[in-house]
């Protein structure tokens, strides 16, 4: 073997990792972000500039529908974690041997199902004529069909349904690493439920709460079938605004400012939940 | 709060319905969306009309069957072609990134393992339109300078493949990592005394060994590339594969056809990922 031999063999294995960031990660956020920058004045004439950026402080309706989508991720991401910690401390903790796998499996089976099955399910349940509707009429609950689609409730409903894998995931990890004996401790120092949950149970948790909590947030927030199928025409999310700029206007400048005040948003949440837990994102994801 | 502390017994009965009722909650939309596959009615909602195969094998319409539907085979075609080759690229790509991250130092390998990650945080809407803005500028500039028509980077499937590749391949490299970090060195230097070369030693030894992440993985990208819907949803062109066909038909009313499909995503999902979850023990207990 040559000199050189392993140095060719290192530059070969790094090709696809270098051909895969720069043409499909880093190029194409670079030029979106020039993109952006782009202001029209007359047809095929651009300047460069912040315009499209200005537009989006300008117009109501936009900076509105950001603020509106990152207020109802915040509220899907803690009804997620609320609902999912009971469940993954009774995953975690009150369960041994066989039933705890068969529950943890079956807490994940649900997510491989494609996501567009998922919300098609709640719009069956959910609609006018649906499931729910018929069984309170049954019930003489109500006495006329009652349409559960196309509300707010209804998006953090399906937001919170599709996103509960990714807080129940993280949760369950982190409580079975935490020993049993620090419990039993709290409890015999004095402790009761509630100050042993508060000083050593979610203390100890925190890792996996900020981790999962992060993700949830995220997928909120980049999110497009299920407000649009739950919420309807009035959904108003963000990235039906971004798709509505690409797609049905056709002014992509415009769209790509969007993109990127949505990406911005994104990684300062996820810088953020990063820095308060004091993890790095290579920690989290590896 | 856990097995060895003593608790009420009504708190207990409290808490395992909750969990419960939660479980209830996670399969009750997927249970709905197949139960009205087999609904002999026009549409998937109550009154149930009676049990009928007709919206899975019924050659004709007004209830023709999802197997004779060609527009839906199609798309589940234009979908397998799409997951086989996201499938492809993303384990051979992953591969060799799992290799060079475990294997080699070179300048900036902690920002290149940071960037690695990063298509796990950038929602895939902006993944979507930001290979659409670049393909668009490589369109442009190649045909302004060589007076070439790249027509096969306008959006279309090749766009679509390379959109879900971008990140997909993120996580075939984690999950591959993770098993080559477990790998005995001393079995690959052992190859190369008994006179292998580099080549054949990681071809004999080390691919072998890494065969269920490799299979575990490329289940994982099969069924993230055929459920993908934010990231297809920006780059498809006329081919439109399934989850954008069901999505179209969704939005101009539902039949039970719609269930009938979702039902065959379901069997197909809960077969491969039992299968991965198996992979996965098998690869645990090795």
């Amino acid at each position: 073997m040559n000199k050189n031999a392993p140095k060719l063999g290192l530059i070969l294995l790094m090709a696809p990792l270098l051909i895969w960031l720069f043409a499909l990660i880093i190029l194409p956020h670079v030029d979106m972000f020039f993109l952006s920058l782009k202001e029209k004045i007359a047809p095929r004439v651009y300047e460069t500039g912040f315009a499209n950026y200005g537009e989006f402080f300008i117009e109501p309706l936009y900076w509105n529908t950001f603020a509106r989508t990152a207020f109802m991720s915040i509220l899907t991401t803690i009804v997620t974690l609320i609902i999912a910690f009971p469940v993954s401390y009774y995953i975690a903790k009150m369960l041994q041997g066989r039933m705890k796998a068969v529950l943890f499996v079956l807490c994940l089976l649900p997510f491989w199902v494609s996501e567009l099955v998922r919300t098609f399910g709640w719009m069956i349940l959910l609609r006018e004529t649906g499931i729910i509707s018929n069984i309170l009429q049954w019930a003489g609950l109500v006495d006329q069909p009652v349409e559960m689609l196309y509300t707010d409730a209804t998006i953090i409903v399906g937001l919170v349904y599709t996103s509960m894998l990714f807080m129940v995931v993280p949760l369950v990890t982190t409580l079975e690493s935490l020993d049993n004996s620090y419990v039993e401790a709290g409890y015999d120092l004095g402790g009761n439920g509630f100050t042993v949950m508060r000083e050593i149970v979610i203390p100890h948790a925190m890792p996996g709460i900020v981790s999962g909590c992060i993700v949830v947030f995220m997928l909120s927030l980049g999110n497009y079938l299920t407000p649009i199928l739950l919420g309807g025409k009035d959904s108003l999310w963000f990235t039906e605004q971004i798709y509505a700029q690409f797609i049905t206007r056709f002014n992509w400048e415009q769209g790509s400012a969007f993109g990127f005040l949505l990406l911005i948003l994104s990684s300062l949440i996820v810088w953020g939940g990063l820095k308060l837990s004091r993890q790095t994102l290579s920690n989290t994801m590896g | 709060m856990i097995a060895s502390i003593p608790q009420s017994r009504t708190f207990r009965n409290i808490y395992a319905a909750y969990v419960t009722i939660f479980f209830i909650y996670l399969l009750v939309p997927l249970i709905v969306v197949a139960a009205f596959a087999f609904n002999d009615s026009m549409f998937p909602s109550l009154p149930w009309k009676g049990f009928t195969l007709d919206w899975f094998f019924s050659s004709t319409g007004p209830k023709l069957g999802i197997f004779y539907d060609s527009s839906l085979m199609e798309s589940i075609g234009v979908s397998l072609f799409v997951a086989f080759w996201v499938t492809t690229l993303s384990i051979f790509v992953g591969t060799c990134n799992a290799f060079l991250f475990e294997r080699d130092n070179f300048p900036f390998k902690n920002f290149l393992y940071v960037l690695m990650l990063l298509p796990l945080v950038i929602p895939g809407i902006i993944l979507g339109i930001s290979i659409l803005v670049f393909s668009n500028t490589v369109v442009n500039a190649v045909d302004s300078i060589f007076g070439l028509e790249f027509d096969f980077l306008r959006p279309g499937l090749l766009l679509v493949i390379f959109g879900q590749f971008s990140f997909i391949t993120t996580i075939t490299t984690l999950v591959i990592s993770a098993r080559l970090r477990k790998f005995d060195l001393s079995l690959e230097e052992a190859a190369l005394n008994l006179g292998a070369n580099r080549w054949t030693a990681v071809c004999t030894i080390t691919l072998p060994y890494l065969k269920p992440a490799l299979f575990g993985a490329g289940i994982v990208s099969f069924l993230m590339s055929f459920e993908n819907f934010n990231t297809t949803l920006m780059l498809v062109g006329s081919d439109a594969p399934l989850t954008i066909t069901m999505f179209d038909r969704l939005r101009e009313g539902s039949t039970p056809a719609l269930n009938a499909v979702s039902l065959l995503l379901m069997v197909v999902s809960a077969v491969l990922a039992i299968t991965s979850i198996f992979l996965q023990r098998d690869k645990e207990k090795a």
